[in-house]
Formats: structure tokens, sequence, C-alpha cells
């Protein structure tokens, strides 16, 4: 429903079997929030949203969406911190699947001399005395 | 009972080690009381892959949501900008994101020169040394020459400008704004043991590499050394008052939450601008029924974050995206008071590189930029490491309603009550922040990006937590006097944000850590007649 699987740039879904099962291990202190957004959901849909016919899915996520208040955003945050750390996900971004520490990364130090008219610039502090 | 000790600090944060440090050299017998537990190294999020993920758990800002044993709960369900801290070894500079502007000479006279709020019974000129002492202690990084500050050199060079940074750099050139490399306490080179910035990138949760100054690794290990006494997991529920009303020590709760009772000759308040007031107002006896050193009646009152204005974009092509650290450049551009402006004072921009790819992912599924179904992997290729975002720090003005009192019903795991927040944004700051925006958004614009979008105030913004204890020489308008003391009480100084009398438009710790040196080097000077 959120994160589909693609082809075109060959990542999993949300629903894979690896990123789902960490997502269940992650739900830590949103589990009463999860609860609450996906009992809404049933609500929405009037029964299992994965028994729900395609068409009607689509309009039930819309609505969801619109009135899913915090639960919601709970249920959507969780699954994209699993999501987007997934070493399937992060290859296909073009990003190195590990923790930053301890290899650190490089940020280039720029041209300096984009400071010259603000050196130029005679002091601009308020004088108080 | 416990041994009496000569001075007992309570917290081990920003000033609550620098005051530590400072008196050390007087062989007095001290020891500071600290709520939390180190924090190892290793034990930050980015040794790990769930570095992103762990700002939701065990290192979220805020402490309602991170909710460790050794956090207390606030109430703030009346503020419209949450308080953010970190409670252990270090307090919240194991949380910042190390940006250290200075306070301007201006911001010590706001009545004299705007006609506003109060002028500060301490000066620029005098906290001077204690800046620079403060910053060769913390080991800044930055580049003299500032038009915007009277000079001073910071013991190491720069941050990298980045591609985020040299495209900004250019945008405000472009409008001829002021723009400087940040005063920042991240070390580019080796510094005193600490190994220098290697671009992690998560600096806010804490640094694995040790390049950002929090104090546990910084003033601490200096001020043990010299025989300073650190207890940890100790929390202080009162401070207690003898006969003379003098203060006679405090009661605790111990690692093992046995109650303990801790004498002292002099004791330091160093909980912050919440956790100070918090602690007085606890501190209850017949000769302060309202609180210890309270009467004044402004314990609490006058509390001032800086509402943070947050504007951003994304341009066409990947800048830096979480790499190095994530505040590099500010403006002072629009700091100083302008008449033809319908706000007084001012604020200073701090420019921010960009975020991870999970934070990207969650911001803009938040604000409905990042679709759900087929379309979602398109949009976030566009997303990710192309947002670039600018923040106005905006001086809040002193106000009595807004405050931090008891809550009746909440209470932290030792039974202690919970601070409450009751705070609004004044009118002036609302079009401070509004000016900040419109500002942000030429500056953005020049900058080649689209799609802005703004969160203002910054909801979990409540980081610089000012006011609550102020400083003055008049027993009825303030709580401490020139150099920390209460007026009420003569052996209980605060060294915190609390005893601020306005915020000025930057980033406080610099100043909050250069005021607590000045205070302890006051009490070096009087300890012969230290209760005079
Ligand atoms: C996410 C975040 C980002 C920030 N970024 C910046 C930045 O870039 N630049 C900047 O200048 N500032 C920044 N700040 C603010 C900065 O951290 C604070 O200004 C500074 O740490 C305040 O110092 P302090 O000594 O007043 O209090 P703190 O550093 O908060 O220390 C208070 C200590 O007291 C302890 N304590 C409280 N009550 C008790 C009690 N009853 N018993 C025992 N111990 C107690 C606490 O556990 C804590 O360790 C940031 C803060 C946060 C949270
Ligand atoms: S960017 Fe530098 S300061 Fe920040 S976490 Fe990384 S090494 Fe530490």
């Amino acid at each position: 429903m959120i994160i589909p699987a693609s082809a075109v740039y060959d990542v999993p879904g949300a629903d894979d079997e690896k990123i789902f099962d960490d997502i269940l291990r992650n739900l830590e202190r949103d589990r009463d929030d999860i609860r609450r957004a996906l009992s809404h959901l049933a609500a929405i849909g009037g029964g299992a949203f994965a028994d729900l016919e395609a068409d009607h899915r689509a309009d039930v996520t819309k609505a969801f969406r619109e009135v899913g208040g915090a639960p919601l955003a709970a249920l959507v945050r969780v699954v994209l911190l699993c999501y987007y750390r997934d070493d399937r996900v992060m290859q296909s971004l073009g990003q190195e699947a590990r923790p930053p520490f301890p290899k650190g990364h490089v940020v280039e130090q720029g041209d300096w001399s984009l400071l010259d008219p603000v050196r130029a610039r005679k002091p601009m502090y308020r004088r108080v005395d | 009972m416990l041994d009496k000790v000569d001075v007992l600090i309570v917290g081990s944060g920003a000033s609550g080690a620098a005051v530590a440090w400072s008196l050390a050299d007087t062989r007095m017998r001290i020891v500071c009381l600290e709520q939390g537990d180190w924090v190892k190294p290793t034990d930050y999020p980015s040794n790990g892959r769930d570095w992103e993920a762990r700002l939701f758990s065990d290192f979220a800002i805020n402490p309602n949501r991170r909710a460790r044993p050794t956090d207390y709960p606030i109430n703030d369900a009346n503020s419209p900008i949450k308080v953010v801290n970190f409670n252990g070894v270090g307090g919240s500079t194991i949380m910042y994101t190390a940006h250290f502007p200075r306070m301007h000479p201006s911001d010590f006279k706001v009545r004299t020169l705007d006609g506003v709020a109060d002028d500060w019974p301490v000066d620029y000129a005098t906290l001077e040394p204690y800046f620079a002492e403060n910053d060769r202690m913390m080991g800044v990084s930055g580049l003299a020459g500032d038009p915007a500050y009277p000079p001073h050199q910071p013991p190491m060079p720069p941050l990298p400008l980045g591609k985020s940074g040299a495209r900004f750099g250019k945008a405000m050139n472009q409008l001829g704004w002021h723009w400087w490399p940040s005063d920042s306490t991240i070390a580019t080179s080796d510094y005193e043991g600490r190994a220098r910035c290697i671009n992690l990138g998560h600096c806010t949760p804490g640094c694995a590499q040790g390049a950002k100054a929090s104090t546990d690794i910084t003033y601490w290990p200096h001020a043990i050394r010299a025989g300073v006494e650190l207890r940890t997991m100790c929390r202080v529920r009162e401070v207690t008052v003898d006969a003379q009303g003098m203060a006679s020590g405090v009661i605790y709760y111990d690692a093992e939450g046995k109650e303990q009772f801790q004498p002292a000759e002099v004791v330091i308040l160093a909980c912050n601008g919440v956790g100070t007031p918090r602690l007085m107002l606890n501190s209850v006896s017949a000769k302060f029924p309202n609180g210890i050193a309270n009467s004044s009646g402004l314990v609490g009152k006058n509390l001032m974050f800086h509402p943070y204005a947050l504007t951003y974009g994304y341009v066409d092509e990947p800048l830096d995206g979480n790499h190095g650290p994530p505040l590099c450049l500010w403006s002072q551009e629009f700091y100083e008071t302008d008449r033809k402006r319908d706000f007084v004072r001012g604020h200073t921009f701090q420019f921010g590189r960009g975020v991870g790819a999970i934070m990207e992912a969650i911001i803009s599924s938040n604000a409905g930029r990042l679709p759900w179904g087929d379309d979602h992997h398109s949009v976030y290729r566009k997303l990710l490491n192309h947002r670039i975002s600018l923040s106005a720090i905006c001086e809040d003005l002193p106000e009595e309603h807004n405050r931090v009192t008891l809550d009746p019903d909440l209470k932290d795991s030792s039974g202690i009550p919970a601070p409450r927040l009751d705070y609004t944004i004044s009118a002036n700051s609302l079009k401070m922040m509004d000016h900040g925006i419109a500002r942000a958004k030429e500056v953005l614009t020049a900058a080649g990006a689209s799609n802005i979008a703004v969160e203002s105030p910054i909801l979990n913004g409540g980081w610089h937590l000012l006011g609550t204890a102020r400083m003055g020489t008049d027993p009825e308008r303030s709580v401490v006097n020139e150099w920390g003391r209460c007026h009420d009480v003569k052996n209980l100084f605060i060294v915190d944000g609390s005893i601020w009398v306005t915020s000025g438009g930057v980033n406080p710790t610099s100043t909050i850590q250069a005021l607590a040196l000045y205070i302890a080097d006051s009490i070096k000077q009087r300890l012969a007649n230290l209760f005079d």
C-alpha cells in the first residue's frame, strides 16, 4: 500500500518478508499507535485490508491517508525507517549499506574565495559604547 | 548522613562541567550530582545500521519520547514548542548540534538600545576572556574575521563548506547578505586527545568519533583528574535550608533509589532552564514556602526559547545529504534591530546541509510530498540528498506568563513532581519568524531551490531553555545577582541558562558556559567573604 516493489528501480516493496520482519521487531514505543491505526484502517475498509478488491483498496488508502492522524504517522514512520535501511534499497539509491562510523564520509572543502565580498565588509555589529 | 562537602553542584551538563573544572583549582572538596549516567562512545547510534531509527527511540531528543529511566517527563501540552534535552554526564551537550555562536555586545543592552526588556548586569567585554577560555576548553573551529562580531580567534580551522555550503554562499553573495562559517565545537583537527571529525553527519544524537565537544569528553576528564567527584545516577529532589535560611545541602535518590542527604557549604544549580526552576520550586520550607530563593516570585517565570522558523527546498543536483556536520554556516544579516521592520531585535540564520535517507522519507511523507504507491520511488529519488535548509533563530523576549511550574499530577520515576510548561509565542517573535521565512525563501530561490516548505515553529525545537531565574541587581526583579548568587540565599548559586535576562538570537551554549566560568571566577575571587 505504501511502498510497492519496483522492477524499474530493482527494489522490494515494504511488504517484503525481511523488511516486514524488521518492522515487526521495531514497533517498540509505537505499538499502541500502530494497533490503533490498523483497526482504523479495518474500520474504513469494512474488513481486513488484504482481503479488499484492488479498486476498493485505492479508495480506502486515500481515505486513510486523509484521516489517519498521529497513529497513521507512527505506522508510516516505522515502515519507512525499516525500508530505508534495507541493503537492497540502499544499493538502489547508490548509498553504501553501512553505519556511518568508523569509515565516515568525504565532504569537499569548497571554495573559500566565495567569502571575499563578506570579508570586505566593515564591522557590522552594533556598538554599545 | 554523608560527609559535608565544600561545593555541591547539581547537573553535569554544559554549565555544571565548566563550573566544576574552574573551581577545581581551589582544592576545595567538590561533588557533582547527576541524575543520568555516562554515555559510552560505542553506544552512539552512528555505530549501527539503525543509526537514524534510534532518533525515535533511546536517542530521541524529546525526553517524553526517549523515556529513559534517567529522564524526567515534562508536561508540554500547553506549549507549541516542546522541550528537548539529554540527562546524563555532559547533559544536553550529548545531544546538541555544536553550533557555537557567542552573544553579541548589543544583546546585553536591549533596554538601553531598544527600550525593551532589561539590560544585563554583565556585558560582552566582561565575558570576553571567559568566551576565549571556553573556546579553548571545548575546542572551537571557525574562521577569524567575521564582520558580525568583535574580533576573536577560534583555535581550529572551520568546518568544510561542502556542496551545500558553496551553494548557499553563492546565493548569499548574489543577495549581498552577510554569511560566515560558523563557530562550532566540532574538532576539525586532532585536539586535546579528541579525534578530528570524519563527517559521520549524525552529530546531534552523539558523536561516536569523539569529534563533537560534549562536556563528558572536554571539561569532565580535567575536572575529575583535578579531584572533583562526579556521582552519577543521583537525582536531587530538593535543596534544604538551615535555621538561618542558608542552603544546608540537598536530598537526593542514589543509584539504588535510596534517599540521601548531602550537606554542603555552597550549592550550585546547573540543571538547565527547566530543571533548575523545577528543583527550586520543589524546595519548599517555612522560610521559602514558594520555593527556595523565590521572594521575587520570578522562579520559573520568563521562560524563553528561541522559536525556530525552518524553511527548506530542493535543488536539481545531489548535494551533501547527511554527510558532514549539519550546521556549518551562519548569517547575521538580520540580527540587529532595524526600525523599518515591524518587530524589535532580530535573528540568526543557521544553514543546514541535508538529512539522511530515513529522515527525508519521514519528513516528506508527513508533508504529503512523498506519495504512496507506484510514484513513491521516482519522487523519492528527486528528494534524497537534494534538500537544503535554513532556520531563523529568533530572539524571544521575556514575558512572565511564559513559565515553568510543578505539575500537580505528573511525576518522575523517583516521585518528584514533573515540570509543566505554559508558553505562547509573542507577537514580536511571530513577526520576526515571518520575516525570517520570507528572507529564507529569497535565499532558497537564489540558491536554485524549488518545492519550498516551512516548519514554523519547529515543534521539537525547545533546545534553548532560558530566563527562569533571571539575573539582576534588584532582588525584587531578579533571582540571582550579577555574579550568579541568589539574592535570598547567599550560598546558593545558579550557573545554567536560567539566569539569562534576555535571549539574544543565537544558540546559547557558548554564552552559558562563559557565564559559568565567570561566576566560578567571581566565587574564587571572593572566597574569604563569599556570603557577605
Ligand atoms: C537536540 C539539541 C540540539 C542542540 N543544539 C545546540 C547547538 O547547536 N548549539 C547550542 O549552543 N546549543 C544547542 N543545544 C542546547 C544546549 O545543549 C544547551 O544550551 C546546554 O546543554 C545547556 O546547558 P546547561 O548546563 O544549562 O544544561 P544541560 O546541559 O541540559 O545539563 C543539565 C544537567 O542537569 C541534570 N539534572 C537536571 N535535574 C537534575 C536533578 N534534579 N538531579 C540531578 N541532575 C539533574 C540533567 O540530567 C543534565 O545532565 C541543543 C540541545 C539539544 C537537546
Ligand atoms: S560529523 Fe563529525 S562531529 Fe558529527 S558525528 Fe560525525 S565525526 Fe562526529
